[in-house]
């Protein structure tokens, strides 16, 4: 056996991924084909029947392109808004905050050892009328008596924005503290002061923790329901929201099976122009 | 460069370490979750019987909608536990037909159980209808069931289960509007309640078809019972401009209860008796049938796959008693279909007889109507009405 495997010596690394390949090929490709195979179907639950029915990509979107790009819309304003809060705390974790860091850390993920959906529904409290925010923003005129923060799109952003927080703060974190100290000490050295040393040092030496972060918060954030279900209105409803309507509640399942491909396909569309603007090896650092 | 960390490359066993470390951060609130989950999924399975009498399981698990069950000690479900030894797991998770229909599909389009004995569906819905063509809900075991005899006449014979073989009704109610004096002077007509700039942003609807657009139709002078697709598309135009509008803020199940209590609410689309029930923790909510008409529904208990039908059944019979009937119809001030519910009525409470929402009278009910089976069940309707949801 030993020799058998050292004279097929470059077979090692396909044997080394073929547990993975495996499993993605069980849980993913293989799900996702008959997903495929799904959204090509026609007629009524139970009844559905295989008539390469391409037509229900063509009205999926003219149904419900507003959703779509509402979903987008949403999930990039909340990924800038992850971006700009999460880099201070990231750099400060990463710079500044020295033996706190772990606790730092821990504070970040540790709403997550709460469900998703209680997450959001504290949000409820925080936003509602006679909660804090609103009658303090109320007070200060921000806003008007009749103005609410609620069921609105502001709501459903912040959601979002809140929801994915740690993936844009941890990938950034890493990335952070990865950059050598003392290049920002040549730097300093070679006359910089601390902003330039940041902007031409710090910055683009993150980049690979930007570009990480700002895929991990949009990907997921487009497709999410949670939010607009539960701090929206109707008119906020995002693409999520319809395939889950659609799957579990309408139980038209060629539809929604079209608009999941859909959805993939703009995602991965969107992907490979932000690639080509980054550049692929701000991927890998 | 040398870089202080390339001396000093990750040894496999500092991976090894922080990969066991990583991962166990990760999937321990899954694990727990799942753990927590899983006890409560331990339902009852369908008892095999050999012959004569079945084995009674010591578990009854029911889910039903909020508001709708006797609170007052000794409860029916207390006496129920009292005179079988069979404990009751009461779950009030049916929020709206639809959402609870999205909950249970999956399992039971498997053939596979949900946890529970019995859930509740409402007839103005195409549920009900669907869960007995699909064969998702098991058959009842009327030899358990004396107290059959004991269904008024009105409900001997749904559409969706003409032979009464699925299914008992629950309750009864009505589909009104409620309001909050605090918030606004009384809101009797589903024109106010869509048009009313008082109520901007404060107004919810159903999620269920029947019952909005049921109102809808009404307030436009149409038929619900007989519904065409002029009706239909008049009544959600309409629905669709209260939403654009900002006026409708979202479409609740159940849920409009506590919102309307707490005042995030004005106005709203209610059930009969929830209001009542509320009235105990907000003495300023109202509830009245819209002036151009309301609807009348009733919820049916059925019972799933996976259930245990004897179980199930002695359970529904001990409801079918007209003295426990009365306790939940008057506690919860909803309809009952059981005999003789009237004379138990009085006995607990003199005034009970003489309220409209358990006992309406024949002027209030020239005013309701049932949903048109045809409009709940066309799925042409129910993508436009998931449409005007946004969805």
């Amino acid at each position: 056996m030993g020799a058998f495997l050292h004279r097929h010596r470059g077979l090692t690394p396909y044997l080394l991924l073929a547990p993975g390949l495996l499993w993605l090929g069980i849980f993913f490709l293989i799900p996702l084909g008959f997903l495929g195979y799904e959204s090509l179907q026609s007629g009524l639950f139970p009844n559905f029947e295989f008539t390469w029915e391409f037509s229900n990509f063509s009205d999926a979107l003219s149904s419900y392109h507003e959703q779509l790009i509402r979903s987008f819309f949403y999930a990039g304003i909340a990924t800038v808004a992850c971006l700009l809060l999460a880099y201070p705390l990231a750099y400060w974790i990463a710079f500044k905050a020295g033996p706190w860091r772990n606790l730092f850390l821990l504070v970040i993920v540790a709403p997550f050892f709460v469900t998703y959906l209680v997450r959001t529904l504290a949000w409820l409290n925080i936003l509602a009328d006679q909660g804090p925010l609103v009658g303090f923003l109320r007070s200060i005129h921000v806003l008007g008596a009749n103005e609410h923060l609620l069921s609105t799109t502001f709501a459903v952003v912040a959601g979002i924005t809140y929801n994915f927080f740690p993936f844009m703060a941890l990938p950034l974190y890493v990335s952070l503290e990865q950059i050598d100290s003392r290049l920002l000490e040549a730097a300093k050295d070679l006359y910089a002061s601390s902003t330039k040393a940041f902007l031409r040092v710090t910055l683009p030496l993150s980049a690979p923790g930007i570009v990480a972060g700002t895929l991990l918060t949009f990907i997921p954030a487009a497709g999410d329901f949670i939010n607009a279900a539960l701090l929206g209105t109707p008119k906020q409803t995002m693409i999520g929201n319809v395939i889950q309507a659609k799957f579990l509640e309408s139980l038209d399942y060629p539809t929604a099976s079209a608009l999941s491909f859909i959805l993939m396909g703009a995602i991965l569309v969107a992907l490979l122009v932000y690639a080509r603007v980054v550049g692929t090896e701000k991927l890998t650092g | 460069m040398t870089d202080p960390r390339f001396n000093d490359p990750l040894t496999r066993r500092q991976l090894l370490r922080r990969a066991a470390v990583g991962g166990t951060v990760l999937t321990l609130p899954a694990l727990l979750a799942a753990c927590g989950g899983g006890s409560s999924a331990s339902g009852t399975t369908a008892a095999g019987t050999g012959g004569g009498k079945p084995q009674l399981k010591d578990v009854l698990n029911f889910s039903n909608w909020e508001l709708y069950i006797d609170t007052k000690k000794p409860t029916t479900l207390q006496q129920f536990t009292e005179k079988t030894g069979i404990k009751v797991n009461y779950y009030e998770d049916v929020n709206s037909n639809d959402q609870y229909f999205a909950k249970v599909q999956g399992p039971l389009s498997q053939g596979k159980g949900i946890g529970r004995d019995i859930f509740v569906a409402t007839d103005n819905s195409r549920f009900p209808g669907l869960y007995v063509s699909q064969e998702w809900v098991q058959e009842l075991d009327k030899d358990l069931m004396p107290n059959f005899a004991n269904l008024v006449d009105a409900q001997a014979s749904p559409p969706f289960d003409p032979d009464r073989k699925f299914s008992m009704p629950w309750l009864s109610g009505m589909d009104g509007i409620a309001w909050n004096e605090d918030l606004t002077g009384p809101v009797t007509t589903v024109t106010q309640l869509f048009e009313d700039p008082k109520l901007k942003g404060k107004v919810t609807v159903w999620t269920e078809m029947g019952d909005t657009l049921g109102l809808v139709i009404l307030d436009n002078g149409d038929d619900p019972s007989k519904v065409t697709d002029d009706s239909f598309n008049r009544a959600i135009d309409r629905v669709k401009q209260a939403v654009d509008s900002g006026q409708i803020v979202r479409f609740t199940g159940n849920d409009y209860a506590q919102p309307l209590a707490k005042g995030d609410l004005a106005a709203c689309f209610a059930w009969s008796g929830d209001v009542a029930q509320l009235i105990a923790d907000n003495p300023k909510l109202h509830w009245g049938v819209p002036e151009k008409g309301g609807i009348i529904w009733t919820d049916n208990m059925l019972i799933p796959l996976g259930g245990d039908v004897p179980t199930a059944s002695t359970y529904m019979n001990f409801v079918y008693d007209p003295k426990v009937s009365a306790k939940i119809a008057v506690e919860t001030t909803y309809i009952s279909a059981v005999k003789g519910v009237k004379d138990e009525a009085v006995k607990i409470d003199p005034d009970a007889a003489k309220n409209p929402l358990i006992f309406p009278d024949d002027d209030i009910l020239a005013q309701l109507h049932q949903n048109d089976p045809a409009m709940l069940n066309n799925d042409d309707y129910v993508t436009k009405w998931q449409e005007v949801q946004g969805k």
